[in-house]
């Protein structure tokens, strides 16, 4: 008996130190087919069990499991060891130089003109007026004759205004010089009362370091029985502080001359342009903004209804100018060059939306 | 318009300073460009007198001058032909600035003689001229000393030299003083509206009545004619010339006019030139009151106001102009004189001999005047004044004025006063109801400050029965002809700034701004692009015609008939134009790879309607290099793009149908139109080569343009709500296939077929590899496609999925004839 237990002993000395000793799997799965398969040496033993007397089976029965219990242990112990190594091996192995760069992700930009309509209507939509549309190409009706330009005004001379050349009828299209041509569409085409805006292209035959022959506007007008000119004054003070994001901004209205207005204004900010740099809303200067006044009677009756029951306000600012006194470009024509390291500058993410609530930078 | 505060306080008693006027002249709509005092432009420089001039010895044109200065006697090079011994001129010591020049003088050594200051000429001081008239006298001199000096008599004489003080002036007096220049000058812009604004009266008048003082009122005298004139006025068109007054002033003698209105002259800019011109022009800024003055002894016959005739003359500026017969002109019996109203003729110009005047005071159309102007390119006072329109009722107080003032500086004796020609009716009175101030400008004014107001600006108030106001507009003020602009005036003397602001509705009360469906999409289409990497441009709405033409556009009726350059002279029809053009732009200055897009519109015609919506881009693609690999930007790339933006405008993208371009500027071959039925949605590819190379753009240029009123409008729906989601529990399973097509066979006809061979199960189709080559025939290419089945109700049994892969198999071969590759 002791034979055996000797035996045992050696057999289990010998199984570990080669289940140590293996280098890979494949090698430990060969010890553990030698000990533990159908033919293996602790299997054969165990195998023998049957034979042994009752007392016999007593004493080699737990040598014999315990046997089998330690070397398939360390067997599993040797593998996890083994697919640790191997899999720590393959990751030096397959390590990269992570400074090398990533393939370029190009993102573009939005056009400031696009932004600052965008914004412009946002802050009108707050205040509750729709967004009317007209086209490019107008009638002189629509441009001038219904806003109260006298016939052969100077400002419809060839100086001011692109024309085309007369239709059949003698008639000639132009450009629209100010988007006004809208209100007067909306107001042949609604009923007041009317609370609107509109945006776009408008074109002037001017062109120095401060007019561009294309320039874009933002006009609104309000039609109804009541409005008069300190609800007008209301809303351009709530716009520029929205636009311009100050909570106080001082302005002043000034009389002007428009002869689609009666009676006419521009509005003007303080402004500070100390130290080269323009901020807005305080400071010893003033600037001009935008042009206003209350519709004309003349246009109210040209469009269609009646002067006497019929009031309100119109007002028109110019985008780029604006564009240009919030976001800070000096000039105006690289507006419409398209230069990409102009748009990369003064462009919008297209990521970050303007919104009332999270204030217009979104 | 120009003007002094002295000037002003002729006609306002104030003690206002120039702070509160420019505050109370803006506040009531006049513009104020600059106020500037002269003085103290001048304050550095003084009277001097030059004791001795010699030569300077190294150098032939200079002379060393000793000068008695308000710093004590010093030595001064001088560069001057009359610096010379007894000369009373002006001094600037070191350290001054010269405005003429832009330069601070400095103690530098001129030729190695120490200069202690300098000697100006006019010009040095922006004043321009011949401060004293006191050079002419002194040419002979100057001629003499440039003949010393062997220089040109004339060049000397025009490049001038210093100023030449009255002889009189004493030593250390201070230029402003000397000048009487201490007085500060408003330079104002005034609209259109208001030409009464172009005269001092008008301004006094405003501000007297926003309470900046009081109006001095000074009518017109009432002076007796003496005899009837020997030459008579008249028009032989009213339409042109309304009124034409004339007077006859015999036995003058004209010269300088006095030195206060010389002085008054030069403070705004204006030359003095001889009492009678001077006087005009006088009036003109006085009382906005245009006047002409002929020499009496040079006119023909009488002085008809008529059309021109195409007949040429010289006007007082030296040039020849053609009258034709859209201008008025004033003509007599040998032909014409001037242009009424813009600027009068050489041939009877008063001169200093002039012994007879006839003075014309008329009333021209504005807008012929106008025209006048434009085409003969004239501008002058008298057209700033008449092309606005000047006060009807003015000729003869302007005529007894202009005499008033004749008569005092040169003397004479006038006849009666003509007026031809009548003058226009006055506007008609306004019933003005005083409640509508607060009705339109939103503030109480009690109505007998209304009242007042209206009648501090000149106008005639009577109350009418109902409370309401009858107010009679003054004859200067034809801008005012119903309730809206007598609101303006009150609003406008009583202060914008009183007007209250009435706080904004929020938008809780109202339904939130509405864009239209196309503005909306445009915004979708700028973020999707811009976050694709495309840069948004914006591009003049117009082109050159010619590319115009390339591009399906160029129509006689969208041809600018007066374009501001050659290259912008038609609407574009697309705006890849000129963004190609801007991308190229962009190479030539190093900056390749451009990707330009611009959401924005299109002209297919003149009519409402013919304007579209587009988005258009372009990419000038430069080879892409990276360390990974790639592959060069080819029209994949802007396909991608451009259903990603398709899909991005709501867009049934997986719906369209891929068509070769039909346009002659898209590249056979390498172009695609994206069709819903048959309706285009959008185009991309690659740019016409010859395209390309008349614009002067480099190939390849790939684009693509989206119509974006094509893509469908969404559909209305009652509710925000999404229909209910329906996932399914199954596991799609995918099968590959590998067909063998004739080399023109298209892609998306086999992928087609095979999406509706078994319509309930096949939710996906991918072609992932096209392969030419061994294995394959020639003049064949291999398609292989990746097929999702998407089961619905149950787990796919073999046999099932046997019996689709034969659909799909059959459905291929029958579209393309295809065959599955062995």
């Amino acid at each position: 008996m002791d034979a055996m237990t000797t035996d045992i002993s050696a057999l289990e000395r010998d199984l570990l130190a080669r289940i140590d000793a293996a280098s890979d799997e494949a090698a430990l799965e060969g010890v553990r087919v030698e000990a533990l398969g159908k033919q293996g040496a602790i299997s054969n033993l165990m195998r023998t069990l049957g034979q042994m007397s009752a007392e016999q089976r007593q004493e080699m029965g737990p040598k014999l499991n315990g046997l089998k219990d330690r070397v398939g242990e360390a067997v599993v112990v040797k593998k996890a060891g083994l697919a640790e190594a191997a899999l720590e091996a393959k990751l030096k192995a397959e390590a990269v130089d992570v400074t090398l760069p990533a393939a370029p992700a190009r993102t573009g930009s939005i056009h400031p003109i696009s932004r600052v309509m965008e914004e412009m209507a946002l802050i009108f939509g707050e205040m509750g007026f729709r967004l009317e549309e007209g086209p490019d190409i107008e009638t002189d009706f629509n441009n001038f004759t219904a806003l109260n330009f006298p016939p052969q005004h100077p400002a419809r001379d060839m100086h001011d205004t692109f024309f085309f050349a007369p239709d059949a009828k003698g008639e000639r299209k132009l450009l629209r010089t100010h988007t006004s041509p809208v209100q007067v569409r909306t107001m042949l085409s609604q009923k007041p009362p009317i609370r609107m805006i509109c945006q776009g292209r408008t074109y002037r035959s001017d062109s120095d370091a401060t007019h561009t022959p294309m320039f874009h506007q933002t006009e609104g007008l309000v039609i109804d029985e009541t409005t008069s000119m300190a609800d007008l004054k209301g809303v351009l003070m709530a716009f520029v502080k929205a636009y311009f994001e100050v909570d106080d901004v001082e302005v002043r209205f000034r009389p002007h001359f428009f002869p689609f207005t009666e009676p006419s204004a521009e509005m003007d900010v303080r402004c500070d342009r100390s130290g080269g740099q323009l901020k807005i809303g305080q400071g010893k200067d003033w600037l001009e903004i935008l042009g206003c006044g209350m519709v004309h009677p003349n246009v109210i009756r040209n469009c269609g209804l009646d002067p006497e029951r019929y009031q309100g306000y119109a007002f028109g600012m110019g985008v780029d100018r604006l564009a240009m006194l919030k976001y800070g470009m000096t000039d105006l024509r690289p507006f419409f060059e398209g230069d990409v390291r102009w748009l990369r500058h003064y462009g919008f993410s297209p990521y970050l939306l303007p919104g009332l609530a999270a204030g217009l930078d979104g | 318009m120009k003007f002094t505060l002295s000037w002003l306080k002729e006609h306002l008693d104030t003690d206002a300073s120039v702070e509160a006027l420019v505050h109370t002249m803006t506040m009531i709509g006049i513009e104020v460009e600059n106020v500037e005092n002269p003085a103290l432009k001048y304050r550095p420089f003084t009277a001097a007198r030059v004791v001795e001039a010699r030569q300077h010895p190294n150098a032939d044109k200079l002379q060393v001058c000793q000068v008695d200065t308000v710093q004590g006697r010093l030595e001064i090079v001088c560069g001057a032909l009359n610096a010379r011994a007894g000369l009373v001129t002006i001094f600037a010591p070191i350290g001054t600035y010269i405005p003429g020049t832009g330069i601070t003088l400095e103690p530098k050594p001129v030729r190695g003689v120490v200069s202690n200051g300098m000697l100006c000429s006019e010009g040095e001081l922006e004043l321009g001229g011949d401060l004293f008239g006191l050079r002419e006298k002194n040419y002979p001199e100057w001629r003499a000393r440039a003949d010393q000096l062997g220089l040109d008599q004339a060049k000397a004489i025009t490049d001038g030299g210093i100023a030449e003080l009255p002889n009189d002036i004493a030593v250390g007096a201070p230029l402003a003083q000397i000048l009487e220049a201490d007085d500060p000058v408003f330079d104002i812009e005034v609209t259109p509206n208001r030409p009464d604004w172009l005269g001092v009266m008008g301004i006094a008048r405003d501000l007297a009545a926003a309470g900046m003082g009081k109006l001095i009122t000074r009518p017109a005298p009432t002076i007796k004619g003496k005899f009837v004139s020997p030459i008579s006025v008249g028009t032989d068109d009213p339409g042109a010339c309304m009124v034409f007054g004339g007077r006859y002033i015999r036995g003058v003698k004209n010269g300088p006019s006095p030195e206060w209105l010389q002085r008054r002259l030069r403070a705004i800019g204006l030359r003095p030139r001889s009492a009678l011109v001077d006087v005009t022009n006088f009036l003109t800024f006085d009382r906005a009151r245009p006047l002409h003055v002929y020499d009496a002894d040079k006119v023909r016959g009488h002085l008809r106001a008529r059309l021109g005739r195409g007949e040429t003359f010289k006007a007082l500026d030296g040039e020849t102009y053609e009258a034709t017969p859209d201008m008025c002109v004033i003509a007599d019996d040998s032909g014409v004189l001037g242009f009424g109203g813009v600027m009068g003729g050489e041939s009877t110009g008063c001169t200093e001999s002039t012994v007879n005047v006839l003075i014309e005071a008329a009333v021209f159309d504005n807008l012929r005047t106008f025209r006048t102007g434009r085409m003969t390119g004239i501008n002058s006072d008298a057209r700033y004044r008449n092309e606005r329109g000047i006060d009807p009722a003015s000729c003869a107080p302007g005529l007894e004025l202009a005499t008033k003032l004749i008569l005092e500086f040169c003397g004479g004796e006038p006849s009666d006063i003509i007026l031809a020609g009548e003058i226009p009716a006055p506007l008609a009175a306004v019933t003005f109801d005083p409640e509508r101030v607060k009705k339109l400008a939103g503030i109480s004014v009690p109505a007998a400050k209304s009242k007042t107001i209206l009648k501090a600006l000149g106008f005639e108030v009577s109350a009418d029965e109902a409370k309401k106001l009858v107010v009679q507009p003054p004859s200067w003020r034809r801008d005012v002809e119903g309730p809206a602009d007598l609101v303006e005036e009150v609003a406008r003397i009583v202060g914008y700034d009183e007007l209250p602001a009435n706080a904004p509705p929020r938008s809780a009360n109202y339904r939130p701004a509405a864009a239209s469906v196309g503005e909306s999409r445009l915004r979708i289409a700028r973020r999707a692009l811009a976050a694709a990497g495309y840069q948004e441009a914006v591009t003049w709405s117009f082109c050159r015609r010619a590319h115009a033409e390339l591009f399906g556009g160029g129509a006689g009726a969208l041809a600018l008939a007066n374009p501001i350059a050659p290259d912008l002279d038609c609407m574009r029809p697309t705006a890849l134009i000129n963004l190609l053009i801007a991308a190229q732009r962009n190479s030539d200055r190093g900056h390749r790879d451009a990707r330009l897009f611009e959401a924005g519109p299109a002209y297919l015609g003149d009519q409402d309607g013919d304007q579209i919506r587009t988005v258009a881009a372009v990419w000038q693609p430069a080879p892409q290099r990276h360390w990974k690999g790639s592959t060069p930007p080819d029209i994949f790339d802007v396909k991608r793009d451009c259903l990603a933006a398709l899909a991005a405008l709501g867009a049934p993208t997986s719906g369209l149908q891929t068509q070769d371009a039909d346009k002659p500027f898209w590249r056979p071959g390498r172009s695609a139109v994206l069709k819903l039925g048959n309706k285009a949605l959008a185009t991309f590819g690659e740019i016409h080569p010859r395209t390309l190379a008349t614009l002067g753009v480099d190939a390849p240029a790939l684009a693509f343009e989206i119509l974006v009123d094509a893509v469908p409008a969404p559909r209305a729906k009652a509710t925000r709500a999404k229909p209910p989601l329906d996932m399914n529990a199954l596991m799609p399973l995918t099968r590959d296939f590998a067909f063998i097509v004739e080399e023109k066979a298209r892609a998306a006809d086999l992928v087609r077929a095979v999406l509706g061979a078994e319509k309930g199960l096949i939710a996906d189709v991918c072609l992932f590899d096209v392969y030419r080559g061994q294995g394959v025939p020639e003049g064949k290419k291999s398609l292989a496609i990746e097929v999702t089945l998407q089961p619905k109700e149950k787990t796919l049994t073999d046999a099932e999925i046997e019996a689709v892969s034969g659909k799909i198999v059959q459905a291929a071969a029958q579209a393309t004839g295809a065959q599955l590759r062995a």
